[in-house]
Order: structure tokens, then C-alpha cells, then sequence
């Protein structure tokens, strides 16, 4: 009689594994299910009206005519700018933190600054690009000054991915550096960046993506959305991708739908090869390591 | 002729030695300069809120801005109570709370304890993918899919409505906090789960009651870092909750949110140095100091209640 009670135990136990499992596999696929309908609803909506006018024309009040030029240039302006500042500022600042600072109060406090900057919302960065680069230096609604929020923007992510790729290099390699006479800044040039490079490439790439992807910040620093002429200078007003599409979706014409998703479709279509590119870093430096 | 090559050598040799050298020294001061630039845009942020929303303060009293109800600053006769935005902005939160911790909770223990290697090395690239979708991609979709389909189960739907953004929210925040959670369960070593395993348990056992307890605190700060992700989204919900303030809490209504506000409004023609103007930096102020709170308790609840296995 206990025999058979400690089976059925047994068996009730097994059995509602059995259905968290499930239940745990399925709270799993929720995501990729979420992501495929995703996809598949603007590959339907978007896919018809991508063509080689909509990457070649601007801006237009006619959805049949309307392209997506001016953002994409809008975009490459802003990232020419955005993208080598933030990994200079952001590389040097993680060596600084890794190679050179002392465990004093002071480093602690820019670590922990670092992390809670991480955390602020991107609106907030918007409100600082708009008092500080817009208004008090004076560079106006220009691709400049949403370049310059932007770079504060991804600056927590580089700085912490690279961080994480230096750490990752052993102290042996930078010990037989020392043995060799070499100094501090010797090692950090020719021994920890090299080792660290694809790492710190991964990360930078994503972070630019995440710059790519950005709209809230850009709209406050006051990115029109409105453009006809591509930038030409950095003191010109622009517009970037993500923000032509909110424009296009914002409409309430159901044709600027479909122009909308023709736009996120190119926008997908930059970020998804951005992060191929990372994925790729990171497992060819991988597998030598 | 050969001595004064070996000694040019040397003296080359000496150079860039002393060029590096000197750079051994220079460099840590530039470096630490360009580290600053982080402090700078800390103390940047804390200052231009202060000052902007001290403008504001001026004109209308900060009793009246935490405890009025009506938010109409663009009106004749504004009003400028801000807990019509905090209460949209605290709807958007509960939705997307809903339907991302249990999905996210359930998937970081289905990476973390049950997936087959395989199948983990092929589901974590796909929500790696999901984290890295533009939020404004994320109200695109809330707008054409998910409204649609909530309109046609609930007819009476508002086109924006708290729902669907509230939804599409939950579904952004999900990779975030699946994979801080499961980073927190994979710290946890496996001489605790074979333990549990010889004592016969089941997998579920083992999850729930032996790494989830010692998880706890780095989950519990994955939640609070995904709602305060949330609070401070923006795009979707500008897209696709509307643009109305209220106190209604009907999620099938326009709402508005903290974030939306600051867009809104900075797309529109307030003459700059306006009191209306300065709204944006008052609901900025307010909206930073509930996400840095959050991530502050966060940051203590992990250090805190960290259980250390060394």
C-alpha cells in the first residue's frame, strides 16, 4: 500500500515536470513566435512598395513617391561622426579604467556613473542634446548636434563591452610584455589592445547599431521630418531613418503604412547585416583564441 | 663605419624608448581627461534638469505639479498636474509586466535548466535579435498588428490605446530580462543542483526550489531593470497609445505617457523659454529620477543579496 502511494507520488511529481517544462519551453518560443509574426507582417505590408525609386527618391506628400534617400544619407552623416568619436571616447576610457586606475574611490564612482548612465532613459539624452549642443553651443537642429547626443548616448555601451574584452586578456600575456621590458603604455599598444581589437569591435558594432536604430532622442534634438535636400555640411538640418518612418507611420493614409514598412524593411535590412558583421568578428577571433 | 651604425641604432633605440616613455606618462593623464567625459555628461544631465524645471518651478508650485490631476499645458487656461502622465506611463508598465515577467522568467529557466545545448545555441541568437529590433519597428508593429487584432475581439477599442502598446512593450522588454535572469541562475554552480539531483529530485524541483532561491536577487533586479526599460520607453508607445492624458485607467482608451510628452512636445512650436516649453524638462526631471531610483534599487538588491558560492 506505501509502495503504491510513493509511485503515484512519484508519477505526480514527473508528470508536473513534465508540464513546466512545457510551459517553460513555450514562454521561450513566445519570443521567436513574436519575431516571426513581426517580420512577416512588414515583409506583407512593405515588401510590394520596396524599389529602386524608394531608395533613390526623397521625401514626398505622394506615398507612390516617396523615398527614403535623405534618411539613409541623414544616417550615414550621423554615423560618420557618431561612430569613430564614441569608439575613441569610449576605447579610452575603458583602457583608462581597466589598465590604468587605481581601486580608489574616485574610479568607483565613474564606474558606477558609467553603469547608471547605462540606465537613463534615451528621451533624457534628447533633453540633453537639445539644451547643451542645440542651444548653448550653438550648433542648431544640425546633423552635428544629433551626432554629438548620439555619441553620449552609446558611449556606457562601448565603454562596458570594451572593458569586458580587455578583462578578458590574461595576465600572462601582459606579464611576459612586462619581462620584456616593455612599459605600460608599450603593453597596452602592441600586447592588450591587439588581443582585445575583435572584442571591442563586437561590441562598438552592435552599440553603432543601436545608435542606427534610435529615433526619441533625435526627434528632441529636433531632426526634421520633413526633408527634400540631403545634408551637405555638418551644420545642415537632416533626418535619419527611423525618424522618416515614424513621419510615414504617424500618417493616417493607409498607403504611407506600406511606405512605413518599406523603410523599416531597409532599416532591418542595415541592422541585421551590422550585427551579421559583429557575430562574424566574434567567432572567427573566437576560435583562435 | 660599423660602430657609428650599431650607434645610431642604439640612439634611435633610445629615442623611441624615451618617446615611450614619456608617453607612459602622458598617456594615463589624457586617458583619465577622456574618462571624464562620462562624469561630464552625468553631472550635464543633473544640471540642465535642474535648471530648466527651476524656470518652470517658478511659475507653477511643485504641490500643484505632483498632485493635480489635469494635464493641459497647451490649453488657455492650462493645468499642470502631471499624474495623468504617470498614471498612463504606470499602465504601459503593468501591461508590459504582465506579459514579461512570466514569459521572460520562464524562458531564462527553460535556457538555463532545461535547453539542450543545441537547441540554446540556436534559440539565444533569436531573442539576441529581439533585443536589438528598433523600438520603433516595435510601434510600427503595435499599430498594424496588434491593434487590429485587439479592435476586432473588443470592437469598441480606441485606435491608441494602452493595450497594444502596453503588450508590445512587455514583448520588447522579454530578451532583456530572460537573459539577465538566466545570467543570475548560470551563476549559480551545479555542485547545488547535483546535490538536489541525488536527492532524487525532478528538474522542476531543482529550478524552483533550489536555483531560483539562489538566483533570487539577480532576478528580482532583472525585473526592476525591465520595467524601468518600460517606464522609459518611448517610441512605441508615442506611436501607438495616443496622446491624451487621463486618470481613467481604461486600457482600451488613449493614454498618454511621460515619454510620449516629451516628444509631442518637442516636435511642436513652443516658443522657447515658455513655461510650456519647460514642461519637458519638469516631466524629464520626473521621469529620470523614477528610472535612476529603480536602477539604483536594482543595483542594491543584487549587491545586497548576493549569495556568494566560493
Amino acid at each position: 500500500m506505501k509502495q503504491l502511494d510513493a509511485e503515484r507520488q512519484m508519477k505526480r511529481r514527473k508528470r508536473k515536470n513534465t508540464i513546466f517544462h512545457v510551459l517553460f519551453l513555450s514562454s521561450t518560443l513566445f519570443g521567436v513566435v513574436a519575431l516571426g509574426m513581426l517580420l512577416i507582417q512588414i515583409l506583407s505590408d512593405g515588401l510590394g512598395w520596396l524599389n529602386w525609386d524608394f531608395l533613390t527618391n526623397n521625401a514626398s506628400r505622394k506615398a507612390e513617391r516617396s523615398g527614403i534617400k535623405a534618411a539613409i544619407a541623414g544616417t550615414l552623416w550621423m554615423m560618420s561622426i557618431t561612430a569613430p568619436l564614441s569608439f575613441i571616447i569610449g576605447v579610452s576610457t575603458a583602457i583608462y579604467l581597466e589598465e590604468y586606475a587605481k581601486k580608489n574611490w574616485f574610479n568607483r564612482f565613474i564606474q558606477t556613473n558609467i553603469a547608471n548612465l547605462a540606465g537613463v532613459p534615451s528621451i533624457v539624452y534628447g533633453l540633453l542634446g537639445l539644451t547643451i549642443f542645440v542651444r548653448v553651443f550653438g550648433f542648431g537642429k544640425s546633423v552635428l548636434a544629433g551626432s554629438l547626443t548620439m555619441t553620449l548616448l552609446i558611449l556606457p555601451i562601448i565603454i562596458v563591452a570594451s572593458q569586458e574584452a580587455i578583462k578578458a586578456i590574461p595576465v600572462t600575456q601582459r606579464n611576459a610584455s612586462f619581462a620584456l621590458g616593455a612599459n605600460r603604455w608599450q603593453t597596452i599598444i602592441r600586447v592588450v589592445l591587439p588581443s582585445a581589437l575583435p572584442g571591442i569591435l563586437t561590441g562598438s558594432i552592435l552599440s553603432f547599431s543601436r545608435a542606427v536604430g534610435e529615433t526619441a532622442p533625435l526627434i528632441v534634438v529636433g531632426a526634421v521630418a520633413y526633408i527634400t535636400t540631403l545634408p551637405s555640411g555638418v551644420f545642415d538640418k537632416f533626418t535619419v531613418m527611423p525618424i522618416q518612418i515614424y513621419t510615414w507611420a504617424n500618417l493616417p493614409q493607409e498607403e504611407f503604412h506600406h511606405v512605413a514598412a518599406a523603410g523599416i524593411i531597409v532599416l532591418l535590412f542595415m541592422l541585421l547585416s551590422m550585427n551579421a558583421i559583429a557575430i562574424f568578428l566574434r567567432n572567427k577571433y573566437q576560435k583562435k583564441n | 663605419m660599423k660602430q657609428s651604425k650599431q650607434d645610431k641604432e642604439r640612439n634611435s633605440f633610445m629615442q623611441r624608448k624615451k618617446g615611450f616613455n614619456s608617453l607612459d606618462r602622458l598617456m594615463p593623464i589624457i586617458l583619465a581627461i577622456i574618462a571624464g567625459i562620462s562624469v561630464l555628461t552625468t553631472i550635464g544631465i543633473v544640471v540642465i534638469l535642474i535648471t530648466e524645471s527651476a524656470g518652470f518651478f517658478q511659475a507653477v508650485s511643485i504641490v500643484e505639479f505632483l498632485t493635480g490631476t489635469e494635464w493641459t499645458p497647451l490649453f488657455a487656461d492650462p493645468k499642470f498636474g502631471i499624474l495623468p502622465l504617470i498614471m498612463g506611463t504606470f499602465m504601459i508598465t503593468l501591461v508590459a509586466s504582465i506579459v514579461a515577467l512570466p514569459i521572460g522568467f520562464g524562458s531564462a529557466i527553460y535556457l538555463s535548466e532545461y535547453a539542450p545545448k543545441k537547441v540554446r545555441n540556436f534559440l539565444k541568437p533569436i531573442l539576441e535579435i529581439l533585443a536589438g529590433i528598433p523600438t520603433i519597428v516595435y510601434g510600427f508593429f503595435a499599430l498594424t498588428f496588434i491593434t487590429p487584432i485587439i479592435k476586432l475581439m473588443i470592437p469598441q477599442t480606441d485606435l491608441f490605446n494602452a493595450l497594444s502598446a502596453g503588450i508590445v512593450v512587455g514583448i520588447m522588454i522579454i530578451p532583456m530580462i530572460s537573459s539577465l535572469s538566466e545570467d543570475a541562475m548560470n551563476a549559480v554552480p551545479n555542485s547545488l543542483r547535483y546535490v538536489a539531483y541525488a536527492m532524487g529530485s525532478t528538474k522542476l524541483e531543482v529550478a524552483l526550489k533550489v536555483v531560483v532561491p539562489a538566483a533570487f536577487s539577480g532576478i528580482v533586479a532583472s525585473f526592476v531593470l525591465g520595467l524601468s526599460r518600460a517606464i522609459g520607453e518611448t517610441m512605441i508607445v508615442t506611436l501607438a497609445a495616443g496622446a491624451l492624458p487621463n486618470m481613467d485607467f481604461d486600457f482600451l482608451k488613449s493614454i498618454q505617457t511621460m515619454t510620449a510628452y516629451i516628444v509631442t512636445t518637442s516636435q511642436g512650436d513652443t516658443a522657447y523659454g515658455s513655461v510650456e516649453y519647460r514642461t519637458i524638462y519638469a516631466v524629464g526631471i520626473t521621469l529620470f529620477v523614477i528610472t535612476l531610483l529603480m536602477n539604483i534599487f536594482a543595483g542594491y538588491i543584487s549587491r545586497k543579496f548576493r549569495e556568494e558560492y566560493e
